[in-house]
């Protein structure tokens, strides 16, 4: 059982807001006070660069470094080589789709989804126009979900690359990636999981998932934000073409060519996010520290305590019931999206409203916005009660006009 | 913050029945299409301008409360305006949304219910994009006119 008034003592932004209800996790989550520590550590009693200098802070810090980048590859159970910190799942996953403008050719086909949030669909659009590669939708379910199934229906000879959610933003439905990835691999294409929204939630192992990419952020799983990673085989991200180029990157330089270093230093070009690297793995220890089986139960018991609850309040319509992730997502009916979410922040009730960047999830269920709660460790009870009372008043109020 | 400034009788009243809703398919109507991408607010604005007065204004759209309603209070606003006076009275809209003095003179009627949103930052952008669009065709309607079209 997870003690919550403990766990918040962990979460200094509870300290400098007591009546904070956050249900915005899959937005970013609240930053733990380890991580900020560790960042404040860096900037307090390092702040030099890593692996230039050869003087002892330089070789302190790139220790720490280097150390977190281990921390990183043990909790998706890659190796050290195959971690490269990025600025970002963003920043990942256009690092990736970039590199294959070099590779795709025309008629070779690309395999998205409508599930995905902007930064897993707007790299590999442009990368498709720019290539004349063909992107290509997986059927959803009428829920909206990815199967197996729809996945077949567009697996050809020519896909090429396959570039998907594990868990959506948006809905929650988590993607069967392992079984994706096999059928994909038959066809020699390749793999790359946007895994931000399931970093924070379930445990990743990458030998198990077998994809090619993942990306995920610092700052949905309680790091510094400006931080993210990259994880690639090591096989192929030897193969493809350095993201950007510059110091540190490089291994010999001539006056009309130069060579690479091997990754992860040939994809981290100039002075890394250090801080937020170290930031990262502070982070991770803590998720590792209270473990990761744990938090999921956890808010899944709070998902569907506010699920059942939710269910019950007339004119409420619920787009993802069976999702997974601890995700919901919802309208009222008459009310627009933005108005609820004013009205719950007059009870410092935290949620999003909008199209959470993911404009082809409110397209494919006909509306124009909807409203999201998501919940994570330092959630309550009593938080879901708050929601819920929130959400009645809201109700009443817009009903009384 | 008080809840009650925001959501004024007069501004839900506009939302529940809004002045001008509607699109006409007229080649002599100005149309501008803005949208709040945060929140999937979007909005159509419609002018038909004659000796530079403003002789109607239609707007259509999806968004909230706030962003519908004044979208409503704009095409009343702005009816029979000439173009130089609605110009200044959009910019003195946009100062009563700031919190800022605006001139009681130039901006009257029910827009000056929108003051309260100025203790909402976050529903600033609903509040002005109806105004935003009028703004953007006044000036196209303007400039079009100074190059001789």
């Amino acid at each position: 059982m997870i003690d919550v008034d403990r766990i918040r003592k962990d979460f200094p932004v509870y300290s400098k807001q007591p009546r904070l209800t956050y249900l915005d996790s899959a937005a970013s989550s609240l930053k733990v006070k380890s991580a900020i520590d560790q960042v404040d550590h860096y900037y307090h009693t390092l702040g030099v660069n890593v692996h230039r200098g050869a003087y002892e802070l330089a070789y302190e810090t790139t220790l720490l470094y280097e150390a977190a980048r281990k921390t990183v590859a043990d909790f998706i159970h890659a190796q050290e080589e195959e971690i490269i910190f990025t600025r970002g799942t963003t920043s990942s996953l256009n690092m990736i789709a970039g590199s294959y403008r070099d590779i795709l050719k025309p008629g070779d086909e690309i395999i998205t989804s409508e599930l995905e949030h902007h930064s897993s669909l707007l790299p590999w659009m442009i990368t498709a126009k720019k290539t004349g590669a063909k992107l290509v939708y997986i059927p959803l379910t009428e829920e909206g979900r990815i199967t197996v199934e729809g996945f077949k229906s567009v697996l050809t000879d020519q896909t090429k690359v396959v570039a998907i959610t594990h868990a959506s933003n948006a809905l929650g439905f988590v993607t069967p990636i392992e079984e994706i990835a096999k059928l994909a691999h038959q066809k020699d294409a390749i793999v790359i999981l946007d895994a931000a929204q399931s970093a924070p939630h379930k445990a990743l192992d990458v030998k198990k998932l077998d994809v090619d990419f993942m990306a995920f952020s610092g700052h949905k799983m309680f790091g510094p934000s400006g931080v993210g990673v990259l994880f690639g085989k090591k096989t192929l991200l030897n193969s493809i073409e350095p993201f950007e180029y510059g110091g540190e990157m490089v291994d010999e330089v001539y006056k009309d060519h130069a060579t690479w270093k091997d990754a992860p230093l040939r994809f981290e070009a100039g002075t890394p996010v250090i801080s937020g690297a170290i930031g990262l793995a502070a982070a991770i220890r803590y998720i590792e520290s209270i473990g990761i089986h744990n938090i999921h139960e956890h808010t899944e018991a709070l998902h569907q305590y506010t699920l059942e609850k939710l269910k019950k309040i007339k004119g409420i319509t619920i787009y993802n019931q069976s999702a997974e992730n601890p995700v919901i997502t919802f309208n009222v009916e008459g009310i627009h999206p933005h108005d609820i979410a004013t009205m719950l922040d007059q009870d410092h009730v935290d949620v999003r409203a909008g199209h959470h960047c993911a404009q082809l999830v409110n397209k494919f269920l006909g509306v124009n916005s909807t409203l999201r709660a998501s919940f994570h460790i330092y959630n309550s009870y009593a938080d879901c009660d708050a929601f819920l009372e929130s959400i009645v008043a809201a109700k009443n109020f817009f009903e009384g006009f | 913050m008080n809840i009650e400034h925001l959501y004024r009788q007069v501004i839900m009243e506009h939302y529940k029945n809004p002045k001008n809703k509607g699109f006409v398919a007229d080649n002599s109507y100005l149309t501008i299409h803005l949208n709040n991408p945060s929140c999937g607010d979007e909005l159509t604005v419609q002018l038909k301008v004659e000796n530079h007065k403003i002789i109607d204004v239609k707007h259509q759209g999806t968004g909230c409360s706030i962003c519908c309603s004044s979208a409503s209070v704009m095409s009343v606003t702005l009816m029979g305006k000439t173009m130089d006076e609605a110009m200044k009275i959009i910019h003195e809209f946009y100062e009563l949304i700031k919190g800022d003095p605006y001139d009681k003179e130039i901006l009257q009627g029910d827009a000056v219910v929108y003051q309260g949103v100025s203790q909402f930052p976050a529903r600033i952008k609903c509040a002005t994009l109806a105004w935003k669009a009028a703004e953007q065709g006044i000036n196209k309607i303007k400039e079009d006119e100074s190059n001789g079209r």
